[in-house]
């Protein structure tokens, strides 16, 4: 409890208050091909390319619309609003994993996402995936085998058998995603950012992965999280931004902004 | 609606109101006396290759996962890393060897062929490979950091792994139609590397034009297999112009086609009768010349859209 008010502290603080993420006035453009009429063929596409006419079936989805913020150090941020309204986007683009159209975003060390599951191959063992989803996050080596019993134990995919050496498309949904959190949460991180990752596994595992995320805030500068759980953005933010349709509707304290957004939707 | 907006407005300001000092600064000004740097801009190119050279486990570890990954649901496994190329080197022995008779004229025709045949592969998928290193692995680019330039150079690695395979294959072939063994099958090394170097180089020009024209990866069957017949794999280029009344101009443009040197060059080191006669004029320094000009050109042209890949 006593972490989660360094950063409402607004006589001290205000002082001293450094900024890790500044973003200004972020567009973020998505082109999404193959949704028109046209064919995927190869003849189609030398005729495309020939006539340089790229527009066929391209539509644009402009995600977020001239957001702007500043994240200070300590600050532990949530983010809400309906279903596409630009949150994950809006993380991915703080990130640096996203391009921005218009705007820029400034950011203290190298922000990352929780994330790991894209690195992850089905079709190889468990043991191998932790090898690669480390590597691909940035970390050593060593790091990794340093890390890699922690990693399994903490999975708990090895509890009902040796499954660690069996091929990740054998696990059940629930046994995957909770390695795939394991070797996520493995890393330290500058600026974390949580994507709705809470709810996945078992009563245990939840308990076991929402304390992780309380270490994982500690050592990081900022936390941002992204949820759909009023409780555990009240549990663990301090501020909260709401987004919708891509625009910043409002930034405040979590209070405040959670009260607006209830009555707005109507719970 | 309006009456939110409005309070949003208010304690946004109220919110993150910046210290006295900061006031009147702009964002980028802000940023800069604070030190934070831009998210997801472009790091210079010495820190580029600092931060590849950082990497260079993952581009391994990454390479020889989809190698594994590409026949574990067979049931052979991993012989299909053998088998792959051995019935590609039936196919064409097939068609080009029995049916159409390009044998004619070319001794030790099978070593011949299927050494043109698993070295022009080698570089055909690469290409392919590259094409589709970052249109394919979108989800990968938009949730993790690493410099981009991995990508290809993992699928050119994951290539050159494949080819290992097809080398041994090479090996029993040569054996079992009676190559000896050489000190000239040493420059088969050399020779690898340069070719490994000139496919990185393109397979990266190709992933950053593929990256943002993904209908590549359909066109690019076509130029490949003209390439292919354009380079001599299964035919003899000098048999074929020979008598033929050829402008100046293709056959040097023939005898400098990189996929040509790198496969002459291949079989000279192992083949007995295909002689240095039989070599293009100034073939090594071709060689060497396509490896350094495509690896470097094809990695600062890939590095120079470094942050705009994952859009679109």
């Amino acid at each position: 409890m006593a972490e989660q008010n360094n950063g409402v502290q607004p006589t001290a603080a205000a002082q001293e208050r450094i900024p890790t993420v500044i973003a200004d006035d972020l567009h973020i453009v998505y082109r999404v091909y193959g949704t028109g009429a046209g064919k995927g063929s190869a003849t189609a596409a030398l005729n495309r390319i020939i006539r340089r006419k790229p527009s066929t079936g391209v539509r644009e989805v402009h995600a977020v619309k001239g957001v702007s913020f500043t994240a200070y150090r300590g600050e532990s941020i949530g983010l809400i609003g309906s279903n596409g309204s630009g949150k994950s986007t809006l993380l991915k683009a703080v990130a640096g994993l996203l391009p921005a159209e218009r705007g820029k975003v400034y950011t203290h060390g190298q922000p990352s996402l929780l994330g790991v599951n894209a690195a992850l191959m089905n079709d190889l063992t468990g043991e191998k995936n932790v090898v690669l989803g480390g590597l691909a996050m940035g970390m050593s080596r060593e790091q990794i085998r340093e890390r890699y019993d922690g990693i399994v134990d903490f999975s708990g995919i090895n509890e009902k058998g040796d499954f660690i050496s069996l091929p990740m498309r054998t696990y059940s949904s629930g046994m995957a995603a909770r390695l795939r959190f394991s070797i996520a949460a493995a890393k330290d991180h500058d600026v974390l950012m949580i994507d709705e990752a809470l709810a996945t596994g078992d009563r245990a595992f939840q308990k076991r992965s929402e304390a992780r995320i309380r270490e994982l805030r500690k050592e990081a500068g900022t936390v941002f999280l992204v949820s759909h759980n009023n409780k555990s953005i009240r549990d663990t933010c301090d501020r909260v931004l709401w987004l919708e349709r891509g625009e910043l509707l409002m930034d405040g304290p979590t209070d405040e902004v959670i009260k607006a957004y209830e009555k707005e939707t109507g719970k | 609606m309006s009456t939110v907006s409005e309070t949003t407005h208010d304690s946004a300001v109220a919110m993150s109101a910046p210290a006295a000092s900061d006031e009147g600064l702009t964002a980028a000004q802000r940023a800069q006396k604070y030190g934070l740097a831009q998210s997801g801009a472009r790091p210079s190119l010495p820190e580029y290759v600092r931060q590849l050279w950082h990497r260079r486990h993952f581009i391994s570890a990454f390479a020889s996962a989809k190698l594994t990954a590409q026949y574990s649901q067979a049931k052979l496994g991993q012989v299909w890393q053998v088998a792959t190329p051995l019935l590609n080197a039936l196919v064409y022995y097939l068609i080009f060897g029995l049916l159409i008779g390009t044998r004619k004229g070319v001794p030790d025709f099978v070593p011949f062929l299927v050494t043109g045949v698993f070295i022009f592969t080698f570089t055909q998928s690469s290409v392919m490979a590259g094409t589709r290193a970052i249109s394919g692995n979108l989800g990968l680019v938009r949730a993790l950091h690493f410099p981009r330039a991995c990508l290809p150079i993992s699928f050119c690695l994951m290539q050159l792994q494949q080819l290992l395979f097809s080398m041994g294959v090479l090996v029993l072939i040569l054996l079992g139609f009676g190559q000896m063994p050489t000190w000239s099958w040493f420059l088969v090394f050399p020779a690898l590397l340069l070719q490994f170097v000139f496919n990185t180089g393109l397979a990266m020009v190709m992933a950053r034009l593929g990256s943002k024209t993904p209908d590549l990866a359909q066109l690019m069957p076509f130029i490949m297999r003209t390439w292919m017949y354009a380079s001599g794999v299964m035919f003899s280029i000098d048999l074929i112009l020979k008598g033929k009344h050829v402008p100046q101009f293709v056959e040097v443009l023939l005898n400098a086609n990189p996929a040509a040197v790198y496969i002459d060059l291949m079989r000279f080191a192992l083949i007995d009768s295909f002689t240095a006669s039989k070599l293009p004029p100034h073939v090594w320094a071709f060689a060497g010349g396509w490896a350094l000009l495509m690896g470097v050109a094809g990695f600062v042209y890939f590095w120079k859209a470094e942050e705009r890949y994952g859009r679109g």
